[in-house]
């Protein structure tokens, strides 16, 4: 029987406010433990909340961007259980009308256009970091962390596969930048997801058992998780077993994941209205205020960098993964640069450079208009392409003029004829046999033979130049 | 409906109390109590009711997102029972 | 007589002409309260050393400028033990928070401080505010002035008491569903419950987040406007406090009630009320319509499910609200064999059996198979209750009717029989789910006992309240001392 994978994702996304949800107290990651804390995120007797206007408008902004209906009215409810990290014993959160729902994004595999259902946005508080001692002896509790504003994006179960699963949260990533409410760093823990997983008969229209799989601290851990729970549960039923409705911890080092509990029934949170809150109202007004801060998000971006610049879908995609990037290209072009030079620089040299170090685009010293500089020296063959290499390298790591690098390297490529016909001769001389290789109709010869000359010059030939010269000096 | 005790025991877990046998008993019969009280409320007919959901019916109070200072650690720790390098201490936490 | 019977302008006068000092009205409180608390113990904490410290710097810090004390300055007031206070413990009645220091004020407690008043101490309690009685504290009972065999009532029993037995100027209590009204009733003293959304919650330890309020209780109307008047108006740290502004409460009170239209609802006049509170209302009734007010009888007719439904959305919240007493960050601990363990000692072993009743009934309320037809029902309901008063609010300016269907009841008489304990509370619960405003004033005796006139009125009127309340007090004939005795049943 073949099976297809039914894949659900819940990502939460803590949005970049100054102070948490309901208190003053900073939402800085990274501060020594329980310093960011006060009465009222504490939990002590008697204090009470009150919302922070920029949590709710940037949970309105990302499910606007995530093309939500957004609700005129709405409230919080409390969701209620005991945990250490939870200091109220309840998590403040939304229950049945969400900021948003009904939403969708778009993803593209392998070339394939989907869109992907969103079930709803909602907005609530997060709770503190346990760290347990090594012999599980005692845990510790940090309170930081308590109260940053998060938002729950919950998908429906319209993914088929793990790689589509991966471009999902590329695709929710990119959205959060480009609205700029969260800064999405997933080592902080201000991007976190849990996936439910089921498989089912091809041609079925029940869901399967499903597993929730958590822990997933990366999106690469996130696409290794669900190809590991596929091909359990696909063995599984493969050998006429059964699916246990169970939640599984995944361990990335170990690749794979072990169970955390199997659900008997669901949990009980016992929502009410929060009543130490009041209503939200979100008026035409107000929405339309919020709308009007959303900037061209990455679809739309990459499908104008496509019309506008006959950019390949791949190159326009990869220049719209993170806003930075894009601005960088959309500077490059202002500043004069041809756009395909520009981004085919873009898309391929400076972000493999930003991988090879995990750098972000401020680490790098190279602003558009140095890129611009060069790709106009290229054009105007005062540099080869393979010259402008070395020099992007030296922009990247140190920045500058590119014609002043140019200059001092004495990297200006020799287009002058009668010095290359000198070095030109002088390699056929050296390689009788290329010459009889060539004629006899191996075209590799010539290569070989640029390449002597390239060298000759450290790569400072103009190659069609020198292409040109060699088939005439041996007279073809 | 009438509470059994299984269904106390239950509660009793949820709401994390450990109970004595006579509290259960006693609570037993008063919980039933207070379940006939308000099973009285099924008399009512709140068809089409709009439910009291808050106790104002204000919406959109809400602050500016300023941060205000937080309290020094010492203090709020001084309020613990138990704490070791400037976190709460817990027993060991098992999943159920 | 001591200092603290004087009236309050009195004490303003000498205040500002220096003949009297925030110390000398500290001391009387303190001296006073050395007296009588082994009797009637009212407090859970005296702050003594405190107090005077405070009254001493007040008076320091206005020395040469007495003519700028404000109305209640230097004035010993008690406060609730469910209000936090910094630097003092605030204990909710509760063994979990037996030793609990808040870190912070609530607001209420920085209002009274800016109005240069004094607090001596911290008052007893039910248990987190549940309870009609004040026995449910786990410290000790407190015992009525007027008979020191019967409760104060409660919640806020020990900020009735204190005031009676003349041990603080004033109190501040809180009311859920009666807690100010029912013991400023049984002790014979003015006890007045705002809107909800008057007074700032901040700072006052959850029992069920929308129906409580903070309020004074005082020995008559006019104190009771003042401190109003000191602790009313919105809160930013309170999201359900109101924006409204604060009317000139003192000025209401030189207005008579002439042609002020007063609903009498049937259903508070009728069986279930105690035939000596019966008479004192129906007297009261007279005054009111004597001093010109129009009187008619009307009826509530969802009054009889507002019991039920205070329970279980009281419950509900309060499941909710006291699941954070879990021995992490403040209060005690009971350690157990893993964390789970831990959390029950803790809580099995701090929360007393009212309680932990109430929680239990809470969260089966709450939870999934019995939300719809317990919590959501109830809240329905209770959109009905508030209904019924609009409707009575569009024709009537103030309702009348008992505070409670009985007088103060002995210790111990009804602590194992709570569904009676919670069906008296009939002519008060339905005014926290409305939100309304309401006071009790003293209308007299029945078997040596004081009665309760209540006075309810439109949201965010509290004016006309005091206004009908003080009216009738000017004609009422006073109440006498209470003894602070065991009085002898008269047979």
């Amino acid at each position: 029987m073949k099976f297809e994978t039914v894949i659900g994702l819940e990502v939460h996304v803590e949005l970049s406010t100054e102070s948490k949800i309901f208190c003053g107290c900073s939402t800085e990651f990274g501060a020594p433990p329980n310093t960011n804390t006060c009465p009222i995120c504490l939990g002590h007797p008697g204090t009470l909340p009150v919302l922070n206007r920029r949590a709710v408008e940037y949970a309105i902004k990302a499910a606007l961007a995530l093309n939500c209906e957004i609700a005129d009215w709405t409230y919080f409810a409390r969701k209620n259980y005991f945990y250490p990290d939870l200091p109220k014993a309840y998590q403040t959160s939304q229950d049945d009308h969400p900021i948003g729902s009904n939403g969708w994004v778009e993803i593209n595999v392998n070339g394939k256009k989907k869109r992907i259902g969103i079930t709803r946005v909602h907005l609530e508080e997060d709770a503190g970091k346990l760290i347990h001692s090594e012999d599980g002896s005692e845990s510790l509790v940090d309170y930081n962390r308590v109260g940053v504003p998060l938002i729950e994006i919950v998908s429906e179960p319209d993914l088929r596969s793990p790689d589509e699963a991966y471009a999902y949260l590329e695709k929710i990533k990119a959205i959060m930048l480009y609205t700029e409410v969260s800064d999405v760093k997933m080592e902080q823990g201000s991007l976190r997801c849990d996936a439910n997983i089921s498989l089912r008969p091809v041609g079925s229209t029940h869901f399967g058992t499903k597993t929730e799989l958590k822990n997933l601290n990366s999106f690469r851990g996130v696409k290794q998780a669900l190809e590991y729970e596929q091909k359990r549960q696909r063995e599984v039923l493969e050998s006429g077993g059964k699916i246990v409705q169970q939640t599984l911890r995944w361990l990335m080092h170990e690749g794979k994941a072990v169970v955390m509990r199997t659900k008997e029934e669901a949990d009980d949170y016992r929502y009410f209205p929060e009543p130490d809150l009041v209503e939200l109202k979100i008026d035409a007004d107000w929405k339309k205020q919020i709308a009007d801060t959303i900037p061209e998000l990455p679809d739309a971006r990459r499908d104008r960098y496509k019309e506008s610049y006959g950019l390949s879908d791949y190159d326009a995609g990869l220049l719209t993964v993170t806003p930075e990037i894009a601005q960088f290209f959309d500077d490059t072009v202002k500043e004069g640069a041809e756009p395909k030079a520009a981004a085919n620089w873009i898309a391929r040299d400076l972000i493999a450079y930003l991988k090879t170090g995990d750098y972000a685009l401020e680490d790098i010293k190279v602003t558009p208009k140095n890129l611009s500089d060069m790709t106009k020296l290229i054009q105007k063959g005062t540099i080869s392409s393979k010259i402008a290499k070395q020099v992007f390298q030296e922009l990247l790591k140190h920045g500058g003029d590119p014609e002043t690098i140019v200059r001092e390297r004495g990297w200006i490529q020799i287009s002058d004829e009668g010095e290359l016909r000198e070095i030109v001769r002088s390699v056929i001389e050296a390689h009788p046999q290329s010459v009889v290789d060539f004629k006899n109709g191996k075209d590799r010869a010539l290569g070989f033979m640029v390449g002597q000359v390239m060298k000759k010059t450290r790569g400072k030939a103009n190659p069609q130049l020198v292409n040109q010269l060699i088939l005439e000096e041996i007279g073809s | 409906m009438k509470l059994t005790k299984e269904q106390l025991e239950k509660l009793a877990d949820i709401s994390r109390f450990s109970l004595a046998e006579e509290e259960k008993e006693l609570f037993l019969e008063q919980i039933n109590q207070m379940i006939q009280l308000a099973e009285k409320l099924q008399e009512v007919n709140t068809e089409g009711v709009q439910p009291t959901i808050m106790g104002m019916p204000i919406a959109n109070r809400m602050r500016e997102d300023k941060r205000r200072p937080s309290v020094a650690r010492e203090k709020v720790l001084a309020c613990a029972s138990d704490h070791k390098d400037g976190m709460f201490r817990v027993p060991a936490i098992f999943e159920e | 007589m001591s200092l603290l019977q004087l009236p309050l302008r009195e004490i303003h006068k000498r205040m500002t002409d220096g003949s009297l000092s925030a110390l000398d009205l500290t001391k009387a409180s303190l001296a006073r309260i050395e007296e009588v608390d082994s009797k009637v113990r009212a407090f859970i904490t005296v702050d003594g050393e405190r107090a005077l410290k405070e009254a001493k710097a007040l008076d320091d810090q206005l020395a040469g400028k007495t003519e700028s004390y404000g109305p209640l300055a230097g004035l010993p007031v008690g406060i609730k033990d469910n209000i936090s206070t910094e630097s003092v413990r605030t204990t909710a009645g509760s063994k979990h928070l037996s030793n609990y220091t808040p870190i912070y004020d609530a607001t209420v407690v920085k209002r009274l401080r800016d109005a240069q008043t004094i607090s001596v101490g911290k008052l007893n309690m039910d248990e987190l505010a549940m309870g009609s009685s004040s026995e449910t504290s786990f410290f000790h009972p407190t015992y009525n002035p007027w008979d020191l065999s019967r409760v104060p009532g409660g919640s806020s029993g020990g900020s009735a008491a204190a005031v009676a037995a003349g041990e603080v100027y004033f109190s501040l209590g809180t009311d859920t569903g009666g807690s100010i009204r029912q013991p400023a009733a049984f002790c014979g003293v003015v006890g007045l419950k705002p809107t909800y959304g008057r007074v700032s919650r901040y700072g006052l330890i959850a029992f069920a987040s929308s129906l409580d309020q903070i309020g004074p209780l005082t020995k008559n109307v006019e104190d009771a406007a003042y401190v109003l008047q000191a602790i009313a108006g919105y809160d930013p740290m309170d999201s359900t406090s109101s924006e409204k502004k604060v009317p000139d409460y003192l000025a209401a009170l030189s207005k008579d009630i002439k042609g002020i239209r007063i609903a009498i609802p049937k259903e508070m006049m009728g069986e279930g009320i105690q035939s000596g509170v019966r008479k004192r209302v129906e007297e009261a009734i007279n005054v009111l319509e004597g001093l010109g007010a129009i009187c008619e009888e009307v009826t509530l007719p969802h009054l009889e499910y507002a019991v039920a439904t205070y329970y279980v959305i009281s419950s509900a919240e309060a499941s909710s609200n006291l699941a954070r007493l879990d021995g992490i960050r403040y209060g005690m601990r009971v350690d157990g064999k893993d964390l789970i363990d831990m959390y029950k000692r803790t809580r099995g072993e701090g929360i007393g059996k009212e309680v932990k009743r109430r929680t239990l009934f809470g969260t089966l309320a709450l939870s999934s198979d019995f939300y719809d037809k317990f919590y959501r029902k109830a809240q329905q309901v209770r959109t009905l209750i508030r209904q019924d008063y609009e409707k009575l609010f569009q024709q009537y300016d103030v309702i009348v009717g008992p505070t409670s269907p009985v007088t103060a009841f002995r210790i111990g008489e009804r602590i194992e029989d709570p569904l009676t304990m919670y069906l008296n509370d009939i002519c008060t619960v339905p005014v926290n789910l409305a939100g309304l405003p309401a006071i009790s004033v003293p209308c007299g005796l029945a078997d040596g006992l004081p009665v309760g006139l209540q006075i309810i009125g439109r949201a965010f009127d509290e004016a006309t309240v005091l206004q009908v309340a003080h009216a009738y007090e000017l004609q009422a004939k006073s109440l006498p001392q209470p003894s602070l005795e065991v009085r002898e049943d008269e047979v």
